[in-house]
Order: C-alpha cells, then structure tokens, then sequence
C-alpha cells in the first residue's frame, strides 16, 4: 500500500515537472520544473533499492547539472520575449506530435502486452545480493568488470573540461574587435531574418553558385523565376 | 494492488516522450538542453527498473556511467551555447543554420 | 635475302621521320635527294627480295616475315607482318621503281617551292604507305597502307591549298576515297565473321568453307573499295579534278601507284572472288563501262593533264575488265606497262607545263615539237604505247585483255575495241595538238588573254633523264610476258605460285590469238589516222571546235553526284547531324538535367535547422523499432 502511494505521489510530481520544462515560456521555470523531476525519479530510485543512485542523482544532476544551466541562463540573459509560441517549422507540429503518439503507443503496448517485460538472463557477475550494502555492490561492478569503462569516462570528462576552457575563454583584443564587428552584423541580419520569418518560410534566395553557372541557359531561368 | 515493473516502465516511457516532444519543439537551446536531460531520466529510470528485475547489477552501473556523460555533456553544450549566444545574443535554435544545403 | 623485306618500308618512313624534322633546314635541294636516295634504297631492296624469292623452288615462294603481334584480342589475331609472294614482289617492285623516277624527276620540278621539303615529306610518307599496302600479310595491314595513301592523296592534291580550288580538290578526294574505305571495312568484317582470321594466307586456305552468297557479298563490297580508291563508276570524279596538285603528284599518286592499289586488292582477294561469278561479272562490266566512258571523255578535254586523268580512268576500266574476265596476270601486266607508260606521259605533261611557265591549255599550245625535242619524242613513244601499237609493251599488254575479253564475252570485247579506237584517237589529238602544227601560244580562248608572254623551253635534264628512262621502259617491258611461245610467258610462270588456282586459262588457238591482235592494231591505228586527218591535214578543223560538252563534262556524272551531295544529301546529312544533337545529346544531358533537379527538389530536406533533423532522426528510428518488433512477431 505505501509502495503505490509512493509510486503515485513521486509519479506525478515528474510528470508534471515534465510538462512544465516542455511547457514552460521562461527558461528559468522551465529549469525548476526540471529539478522537481529529478527529485521524483530520485525518490523513485529508492524506491527500487538503488539508493547510491537516487543520491548521486540528486547531488550530481539537481545539484550541479541544474545549476550550471541556471548560471547560463543569468549570464546570458536569454530573452524570453521571443518564445512566442510553440509554433514551429512547416509540419514541425504535426509531425513531433505523430511521433509522440505512435512512439509512446508502442512502448506502452509493448510494456503492457507481455507478461514479464524483463525478458533477459539474470546476470552472472553481478547478481544484487541484498545481503550487501547497495554502494559496495555497485563498487565492486563497477571497479571490477568496467573498470576500462570508468577510465574511458574520466578521459572524456576530462576533455570535457578542457573544451569548456577553449569555449569560454576570454578572446584578445584583435578577437575582441572582431567579434564586435560580427556581433554588430550578425545583430542585423538576423533582425532581417526574423521580419521575414514572420511571412512564412520560403525557398532559400542565396542559391549556390556554380551549379548553374555551367553555361547553359536553362537551368538558370529556374533560378530566376524562383526569385 | 501492486506496483509492478510495467508501472516503472509506462512511466520511463512517458517522461522520455514528453522529452522528446519538447526537443522538437522548443527554440530555446538552454531548454531544449533540459529536455535532453529529461529524456535520459526516463532511460536511466527504466535501466534501474530492468536491474531490480533482472537482479543484475550492472543496470545500475549503465546508469552511472549515463550520468557521467550526461554531466560531460552539459559541460560542453553549455559552453557551446555560451559561445554563440555571445556572438548573436538572441539566437535560437532556428538562427544557427548555416549548414542548410 | 628475303628477310630484307621490312627494308622496304622501312626506308622511306625513315626519310619521313628525318624530314619531318630537319626538312625545313635542308632545304631545296638536299630534303628531295634524302628522299629519293629512300626510294632508291627502296627499290634496291626490292630487287634483293625478288632475287631472294627467285631462289626459292616455285612452289615454295610464299615467305611470310612478322615483325610482332599487334592486335592480340580473344580469337582475333592481327600481326604487323609482310607477305612475299611474286604478286607482292611485282607490285613493289614497279612501284619502287617508277616512285624513285619520279622522286628524282620532283627534285627538278619543285625547284623553287616555297614548301619544298614538305613536298618530300608527304612523298615519303606516301611511299611507305604504298608498300604497307602491298606487302601487308593481312587485311589490316593493307588497310592502313590503303588509308595512308588516301589521307598523302588528299595532302598532296591540295599541296598549294590557299587557292581554294586546289583545297576543294583535296576534300573532295578523300571524301570520294572514304566511300570506298567504307566498303574495304565492311568487307573485312565480313571476312572475319565467316573465315575467323584476316591473314591472307589463312584466308586462302579456308575459302573452301564460304558459301556463295557470302563471297559475292565480300567481293562486291571490295569492289566499291577499288572503285574508290581506283576511281571506277561512279567514283571516278575525284581524280580528273585531282589534277589540282603538282604534275609529279599525278603522276605518282593518279597514274601508277595508289590508283592501281584497288586493281591489287581485287588480285590478292581472288581466291575469294573466284567463288562468285556474279562479282566477277559485276568487276568486268565496271571496268568496261568506265574504259568507254572515260575514253569518251578524254577525247573532249582541253586540260592537257585531264586527258590524262581520263586516260587513266579509262584504262582503269581495262584492268577491272581484265580481273573480271579471270585474266588476273593480264590485269597486273598492263598495271605495270600502264605504270610506265603513264607516268612517262604525265610527266612529260610537267614538262611541257614546266617549259610554257605554267600554261595548261592545249589550245594555247602546238608546235613544241622544237623547242622541247626529248619531251615531244618520249611523249610520242609514251603515246604510241598507250595507244596499243606494236612492239611498245601498251600493245602487249592491252592485247592480252583483249584476248580474254573474247574469251569471255564478244560483246565486252566488242566494246572494249571500240575503246581502243579512241585510245588512239585522243592520244594522238593530244599529241598533235601540243606538239605539232603551228604554235598558238598566246592565243585568245573564250575571249580571254594569257597571262604574260611564253618562251617555251626544254627542261632540265634532272627531268628530262626520267622521261628517256621511263621511254625505255614503256617500250621494252613488253618482254615481260610475251604470248605464242610459253617460255617467253615470263610473268604468267612467275605468277604461278599466287594465281594458279584461280586465272582463268586461255584457250585460243594461236591463230585466233594472231587474228585478234591485229584487228586490235588495226582499231589503234584507224583511231590515230583519224584524229590525224582532223586536227593536221588540210581541212584541219580548229581546236576550241565543237567537242561536245556532254563529253567534256564525262555525262555529267560528276555534276550529276555534285548536285545529289550538296542538295538532298546535305538534307540528310543536317537530319542526322540534327538527330545527334537532340536525341543523343539530349538524352545525355538529361541525364544532367535530371539530376540537377532532382537534387533541387531534394535541397529542401537539407533546411538547416536542428530540430527537423530531430524529427527526422525520431521518426526514422520510431520505424526501425517498429519494423523489429513486427518481425519479431509480437
């Protein structure tokens, strides 16, 4: 009885955080709509025994991961002004609610139409002996059979580091310049962009070159009459 | 009443596809990066699930190693999104397309 | 001795490639004795070769010399290889020697041409394609030679080609030629797909297995070729207009060598020839048609060198005549007087046209007898030959196709006489009216003055001493096979070897033999008396007279086809050119078009924006799971 509750309680705290990161027009709510559901799958996590995880979960994701998009967030002072709608791209809608529907319809008919879902062999090496605190179990999988794995995953965080470094760096004074002039120009095509985005999209206007620069007249009327 | 495997997995499954919807949809680049985040939650949620019914450890060390790359991840994009917001402070998804054929 | 044979071309294509290169800073004269002194190298290895295969028993004179295999592909196996056999040897031979005279007779002539050495380049090219032609083991080796002859036909025809009539001539020489060529080639393929080899003695040995209708097919076609190439009905209009080119050329090319290449072709092939009487029937009266009609037409000209290209169109016919009746060693016999004969008179036509600075019209000329001794008295015994008057070899020659002729069809040979009548007949007008009576030089024709004043003078002896040599040969090569005594057959048991399957054996008596010849003396010389009586004696009748211009013109023939190329040949021809353009290069650019706008359409997937890509990957990977789990037959 108290399994169900629990199960219903932390259930819809994350999909209701769900839907509010979907829906959500700031950014900022979005993002505590996001830690609201990170700390229903936590709970979730013990309530199937994965205790190390549901902590890690809560440190690592909700604590840090969260944190640095709110810090970007800040920093970069997104505009939300422009979030107006959730309208998309031509048959953008349409198309991820298609898939919505039939990919869920699917999981939920595979999930629901077979009796035992988990259909593979219990594992060999590490078989959950609930005899043994969950973290050293997981410790021993861990350093034991993945341990190539583990130091794989170190590299990578560490050229994760590396390339945030490169990224963020503050750029010379040349660059900065640079940058300036590129800002400036970028800020007006883009408004351009934007007032044409309104009316609808259309075919692309700066065409390649060269295609039809082959000399024959005929492909270039295409060309034209699409201008 | 009892709470079943399927329950768990109905569950990773809707979480993932409302994730999902909100990649296709959203402009932000900081929100969709949350919906990414999302939908590995509903993974990471179903791979324990799998492990609590399988009795086999090495679910939970999948989902380890999901959030150690779930964070690299964060890292790089965020620095990314840094770098071009700093260029065209209002851009949106839809503004970074260059590579159109 | 017999493997010197590859000297043979070799010689003069060695003086081509020297030429090619240091020609121009040889100059005038040492580019021409380089060259001749290859054509003497030429013949004298020829003379080594025949000596060599005289050596040889005579069934054994066959010898084969392959230099390497050339085309090696699945069963088709074409080498570049010479054949020796008393046919080879003879032509080159007569060819050798009568280019090496003329090699030395050009020294003289083109003295002072700016082009001088080019001249030299494309002769020795000529040469060493001629002897290709003739020596070649295989089909594809005389073809080569044969297209090689044609393409220094046309260069040489068209040697002074900034005036546009010289070029003119030269085009449409080897368009005439590629007629034939044409033909040459289907009748090789044709010769490949049912005998499986193209080497001439291969090809003999497996006639036995070629159904008739096939030979009549290869040989009516090699018949086209040498039509072409030899300018029978009705491709003969390139070679009166051929006359564009410098007289040696004429002499060379239109007179002795590369005309007579079709004459070969039909000898070497007749085995295959052999097997169809309707081919051979079809070659003789060709031959016949063409001897009277370019007798007919010669009679008419006023150019003193286009008597002579229809002289030799005329006796052309004769040779054709000759092979169709089955009389191939008569055929080659009057190629070889002919040879000398008509080079003889060509180049005494130089000579003449030399001595009067360029004047070619025979109504301006007369009364050179004196100013030009040796040319007027190696003319006349040029002449006389070609007229058919004993002992000079024309007489023999021509008298031994008569001799067939008979044998084979009365009504040919009656025909073929007629043509001796008038053999004699323009001969003699030329003769006449170059050379005797009173001089008109600087005379009014058709209301128009000559350019500049004439001093007719003898040419120098660089080209007078070829004239006396040919003379010589044109009266004496009649000891080459004279008949009524089988000892004296020298050539006809030479030929054995080649021809014996196949000639057609003689069997009159002697004094039907007798009979014949001296009715044909008496047609000669009833043909001179009469152009004698016409042009000279009392009642000399004037000579821009009335000679018809159907005549003159050859019936037309040549305005005739003129006409059929420029106007609904050139319509067809645009069709075709048209149908190229559209069909073939339609389809292949469209295949580009095609492409490009497909791709056009397919750009709008590429949009650049991330999160269609997502769609797209989401969707993609939705029916991936969708086509497992159906599989897996959930």
């Amino acid at each position: 009885m108290v399994e169900v509750v629990v199960f219903i309680l932390a259930a819809v705290v994350c999909v209701v955080g769900a839907l509010g990161v979907v829906l959500a027009r700031n950014p900022v709510h979005a993002a505590l709509m996001l830690v609201m559901t990170l700390f229903g799958i936590a709970v979730l996590f013990v309530a199937q025994e994965a205790h190390f995880l549901a902590v890690v979960q809560v440190i690592v994701y909700a604590g840090a991961i969260v944190v640095l998009i709110l810090f970007v967030i800040m920093l970069l002072g997104v505009d939300e002004a422009r979030e107006l709608q959730l309208r998309a791209l031509p048959a953008q809608l349409p198309a991820a609610l298609v898939f919505a529907a039939v990919s869920l319809g699917v999981l939920v008919t595979v999930v629901v139409s077979v009796d035992d879902p988990a259909t593979g062999l219990p594992g060999l090496g590490g078989a959950i002996d609930d005899s043994v605190p969950n973290v050293e179990q997981l410790a021993i999988s861990l350093f034991g059979d993945y341990v190539y794995a583990f130091e794989l995953t170190s590299v990578l965080l560490v050229i994760a580091v590396v390339s945030a470094v490169v990224l963020a760096r503050r750029p010379s004074r040349q660059e900065r310049a640079q940058l300036e002039a590129l800002r400036a120009e970028d800020l007006a095509a883009a408004e351009a962009e934007r007032a044409e985005e309104q009316s609808g999209y259309d075919q692309p206007d700066d065409d390649q070159p060269g295609d039809d620069r082959t000399g024959d007249e005929r492909t270039v009327d295409d060309e034209q009459v699409r201008r | 009443m009892e709470v079943t495997a399927n329950w768990y997995l109905v569950l990773g499954a809707v979480i993932f596809v409302i994730g999902a919807v909100g990649l296709l949809l959203r402009r932000n680049p900081l929100v969709m990066l949350m919906c990414v985040e999302l939908m590995l939650n509903g993974v990471n949620l179903t791979f324990v699930t799998f492990s609590r019914e399988l009795g086999d450890i090495a679910g939970q060390t999948v989902v380890f190693f999901v959030l150690v790359v779930a964070a690299a991840e964060v890292v790089v994009g965020l620095g990314l999104i840094v770098a071009i917001l700093r260029r065209r402070p209002g851009a949106t998804a839809d503004d970074l397309n260059m590579l159109r054929g | 001795m017999l493997d010197l044979v590859w000297l043979i071309p070799a010689f003069p294509l060695a003086a081509f490639l020297l030429l090619v290169v240091l020609g121009r800073r040889m100059g005038d004269p040492a580019a021409g004795w380089v060259a001749t002194l290859a054509a003497a190298g030429s013949f004298a290895a020829s003379v080594l070769v025949l000596v060599g295969l005289l050596r040889e028993e005579t069934e054994g004179r066959v010898f084969e010399q392959v230099l390497f295999e050339w085309i090696p592909v699945g069963d088709l196996s074409v080498e570049a290889g010479f054949l020796v056999d008393p046919l080879a040897v003879a032509m080159v031979l007569f060819v050798t020697g009568v280019a090496t005279l003329i090699f030395v007779y050009s020294i003289g002539y083109m003295r002072g041409d700016p082009k001088y050495s080019k001249y030299f380049v494309y002769l020795s090219l000529f040469l060493f394609a001629m002897t290709m032609l003739v020596l070649g083991n295989n089909m594809v080796v005389t073809f080569i030679g044969w297209e090689g002859v044609g393409a220094c036909s046309y260069f040489l025809i068209a040697f002074w080609h900034r005036d546009m009539v010289n070029a003119v001539a030269g085009k449409k020489a080897f368009v005439t030629n590629r007629i034939g060529d044409w033909g040459y080639m289907v009748a090789m393929f044709l010769v490949w797909t049912t005998l499986g080899t193209l080497t001439y003695t291969e090809i003999f040995e497996r006639t036995g297995g070629l159904a008739e209708t096939t030979a009549t097919a290869i040989s009516l076609l090699l018949l086209l070729a040498a039509a072409g190439k030899s300018a029978q009905i009705p491709l003969f209009v390139w070679l009166p207009d051929a006359m564009a080119g410098p007289t040696p050329v004429s002499a060379l090319i239109h007179a002795a060598t590369m005309v007579t290449a079709g004459v070969y072709v039909l000898i070497r092939m007749s085995p295959v020839l052999d097997l169809s009487d309707t081919a051979l029937w079809a070659v003789a009266i060709v031959g016949t048609a063409t001897a009277l009609i370019g007798a007919l037409a010669a009679l008419a000209q006023n150019d003193i060198k286009r008597v002579l290209a229809y002289s030799t169109i005329s006796q052309l016919g004769y040779m054709f005549l000759a092979v169709g009746t089955g009389a191939y060693v008569a055929a080659l016999f009057h190629m070889i007087t002919h040879a000398a004969f008509k080079a003889l008179l060509f180049l005494g036509a130089g000579s003449v046209i030399h001595g009067m600075d360029g004047e070619q019209d025979m109504r301006r000329m007369g009364g050179l007898a004196r100013a030009m001794p040796v040319t007027a008295v190696t003319f006349a015994v040029g002449a006389l030959a070609i007229a058919g008057v004993p002992p000079l070899s024309g007489f023999w020659s021509k008298d031994e196709i008569l001799a067939a002729t008979w044998d084979f069809s009365p009504v040919l040979w009656a025909v073929a006489l007629a043509d001796v009548v008038i053999t004699g007949y323009y001969m003699a007008r030329q003769f006449i009216l170059v050379f005797l009576g009173r001089p008109r030089w600087g005379a009014e024709i058709d209301g128009q003055e000559p350019q500049g004043e004439v001093h007719p003078h003898e040419s120098p002896a660089i080209m007078s001493l070829p004239l006396v040599v040919l003379a010589v040969a044109a009266a004496t090569l009649g000891v080459l096979n004279l008949p009524l005594v089988d000892d004296w057959l020298v050539l006809e048991h030479f030929m054995e070897p080649t021809l014996e399957d196949v000639a057609h054996v003689l069997t009159l008596s002697t004094a039907a033999k007798v009979t014949l010849a001296a009715i044909s003396i008496a047609a000669a010389l009833a043909g001179i008396v009469v152009a004698f009586r016409r042009f000279l004696g009392r009642r000399a009748v004037a000579p821009d007279a009335l000679e018809p211009q159907l005549l003159q013109s050859a019936f037309g023939i040549d305005d005739a086809t003129s006409w059929a190329v420029a106007g609904p040949g050139y319509t067809a021809f645009e069709a075709v050119a048209l149908a190229d353009e559209q069909l073939v290069d339609g389809a292949v650019e469209g295949i580009g078009r095609v492409a490009m706008g497909s791709g056009r359409r397919l750009r709008v997937l590429q949009s650049g924006y991330v999160r269609n890509y997502a769609i797209g990957i989401g969707l993609g990977s939705l029916a991936l799971v969708l086509l497992f789990l159906t599989r897996a037959g959930l």
